[in-house]
């Protein structure tokens, strides 16, 4: 069973062609990151996952379905998607900006109720916010306001969880933590990342996104177990920094060493 | 105000609700002929408990009463198109005209005084002129929009603008090349409003539709609310944003056509009425609709009273009132909190 899967999607943004016959299988209950340089194509990839960026060629499909063919209602319930630069809504509360992720679950004319206020305080618990419900959007700090928009994405209590850079903004602890909130609540969780290091540890699946040649369009280069996508050369290749992968000292993990390349010196 | 201090919603609602109705029934003593406020309620109460008419009886049901209802209708109107209007281009600049409506709907009935055009709709001629630029200056940026790629909030913007400007310089020039006085009295009306006409006939129309309107918005509070987040969020959201986008900008055009028909272009109050609304309740579609709405309708009550009375027995354009009243009671508002809208501080 797939819980995604992207068949020679092509995607185009501003005339210009982003991403080129992509192909990607995304089993259910995996967790994939996606990772990549600058400009390579992450958040248009995940755009496009996500069902908010129609294939320019192509299909995307949503647990084996056409994605065009599904409302974007039923597909905000099965899938929930937190963009990069979302800085939530200033003119809003905490809790009532978390809300809106109730907002797939709510008929028309409907009241709030006692169950989604519960789940929202539930959710901004998890990003460690449960203090703050009642405070003004602009008033929390760009960290803050980065978790807050996250609780809106576990609100919306979808088995697929699709973020864009979901560290960005945050301490070293929250880096660290935030993943592991959205694996314990997400059945498939799909995220991009710039920490090769997290990625490396986090991950069950790694999709590299960069160019095969300079000047094309990005495609998927690597896919796989990380230990594998994430080998020397390959980090060389597509992210121009050496990198060698080490176990921790005392601890059951291995992490990923970054480095000036040896071969070029640094501009 | 400290920053994050809201009214209750509910009460808040109720207070201006009674409000609302005490202050139609108070504004009926106001006019050219002051009625004494007691003999105001028996000539309201009569028809109701089927007395014989007092002396009153036609100057409040026949000509103030409608008008005042008519104040209260377009004030409501605005106001909710107003805070529409805002939602859909996510500019706190936007106001209820903002696509044109008031600049086409003055060219329409500039250009059916001038030319006679319309003569067929009688005394309605005017009115339906007025109607036909209105929606055709939506139609206009709606085809302009569309052509260059979909609704987006700049596009609407910038083009509503433009349009104005353009339009409000044809009906100058339409008054420029005629020698019929009434024309620049029309302009004059168009683009500052008067409900000084209303008849019960014609209130009919715009307090069904501003009834629909606000409403339908009501029941997509929730939508409204993710539509404000911006597309990216909305479309997460599962919001049909291209959709939702365009029956938007359909149901505030008909709207705001409508009110510019019967009662001009009535500046100021759809502008500031929904900020003042969410600086007292919060932000959310669910309470500033219905909260925008009847503070809309109990200001421009009072403002149809100020017009009226302050250079009796001449009457001044609504238009004039709203932004003398208004501007300094929104800076003053405004002022004392911290209120955002749009990520604009």
């Amino acid at each position: 069973m797939t819980a995604l899967r992207l068949v020679d999607v092509s995607a185009r943004l501003g005339g210009r062609t982003i991403l080129h016959e992509v192909n990607l299988e995304i089993p259910d209950g995996a967790r994939l990151g996606i990772v990549g340089v600058n400009g390579a194509g992450k958040s248009t990839l995940l755009r496009v996952l996500a069902g908010v960026l129609s294939p320019h060629a192509g299909t995307a499909l949503l647990n084996g379905a056409d994605m065009r063919r599904i409302p974007a209602r039923d597909r905000a319930r099965r899938l929930s998607f937190v963009p990069q630069e979302d800085v939530g809504t200033p003119e809003l509360r905490v809790g009532e900006m978390v809300a809106l992720g109730r907002v797939p679950q709510t008929r028309p004319w409907s009241r709030d109720s006692r169950a989604e206020h519960d789940l929202v305080r539930a959710a901004l618990a998890a990003v460690g916010l449960a203090d703050r419900i009642d405070t003004a959007c602009d008033q929390l700090s760009g960290g803050e306001r980065r978790r807050a928009v996250l609780a809106r994405g576990l609100a919306q209590q979808c088995p697929i969880m699709l973020l864009d850079e979901p560290t960005n903004h945050l301490d070293v602890a929250w880096q660290l933590e935030m993943l592991d909130v959205f694996a314990a609540r997400a059945r498939t969780l799909v995220a991009t990342l710039h920490d090769l290091d997290l990625a490396l540890r986090f991950f069950d699946l790694l999709a590299v996104v960069g160019f095969e040649r300079p000047g094309e369009p990005a495609g998927i280069v690597a896919f796989g177990p990380p230990a594998e996508v994430l080998d020397a050369a390959r980090v060389a290749t597509h992210f121009g920094v050496g990198s060698v992968q080490v176990p921790h000292p005392s601890r059951d993990q291995t992490h990923l060493l970054i480095h000036p390349r040896e071969d070029t010196p640094p501009a | 105000m400290r920053p994050g201090f809201r009214l209750p919603f509910r009460p808040l609602l109720l207070v201006l609700a009674v409000t609302a109705v005490l202050s139609v029934v108070a504004s009926l003593a106001f006019g050219s002929e002051h009625i004494p406020l007691p003999e105001v309620v028996d000539a309201v109460t009569d028809r109701f408990t089927g007395q014989d008419p007092g002396r009153w009886d036609v100057i409040i049901w026949e000509l103030r009463l409608p008008r005042a209802l008519m104040a209260l209708v377009v004030g409501a109107g605005l106001a909710v198109a107003g805070a529409g209007m805002q939602t859909l281009v996510r500019n706190p600049l936007a106001d209820p005209y903002l696509l044109g409506i008031s600049s086409g709907a003055s060219v329409g009935a500039t250009a059916a005084i001038t030319t006679g055009a319309l003569a067929g709709f009688g005394i309605y001629a005017v009115s339906t002129g007025a109607l036909l630029g209105a929606v055709g200056s939506a139609l206009l940026i709606w085809l302009i929009a569309m052509a260059q790629g979909g609704l987006t909030p700049l596009r609407l913007v910038l083009s509503g603008v433009v349009l104005s400007s353009g339009l409000s310089a044809i009906a100058s020039l339409l008054v420029f090349l005629s020698d019929d006085a009434r024309a620049a009295n029309s302009v004059m009306f168009w683009m500052l409003g008067s409900v000084g006409g209303a008849t019960w006939e014609k209130l009919a129309i715009p307090a069904v539709l501003v009834a629909v309107v606000i409403v339908g918005m009501l029941g997509v509070h929730r939508w409204l609310d993710a539509l404000a987040a911006g597309p990216e969020t909305a479309a997460s959201l599962g919001i049909n944003v291209a959709g939702m986008r365009t029956t938007l900008f359909v149901g505030l055009s008909v709207l705001v056509g409508v009110l510019v028909a019967v009662s001009g272009g009535v500046g100021f109050v759809g502008l500031i009425v929904p900020h003042a609304a969410r600086l007292v309740v919060g932000a959310r579609h669910r309470v500033v609709l219905p909260v925008a709405a009847v503070a809309g309708a109990v200001f421009l009550v009072w403002v149809d009273v100020l017009a009226r009375m302050v250079v009796r027995p001449q009457e001044i354009p609504l238009g004039v009132v709203t932004g003398v009243l208004g501007a300094p009671l929104f800076l003053l508002l405004m002022g004392r909190g911290a209120y955002r809208f749009g990520g604009d501080r």
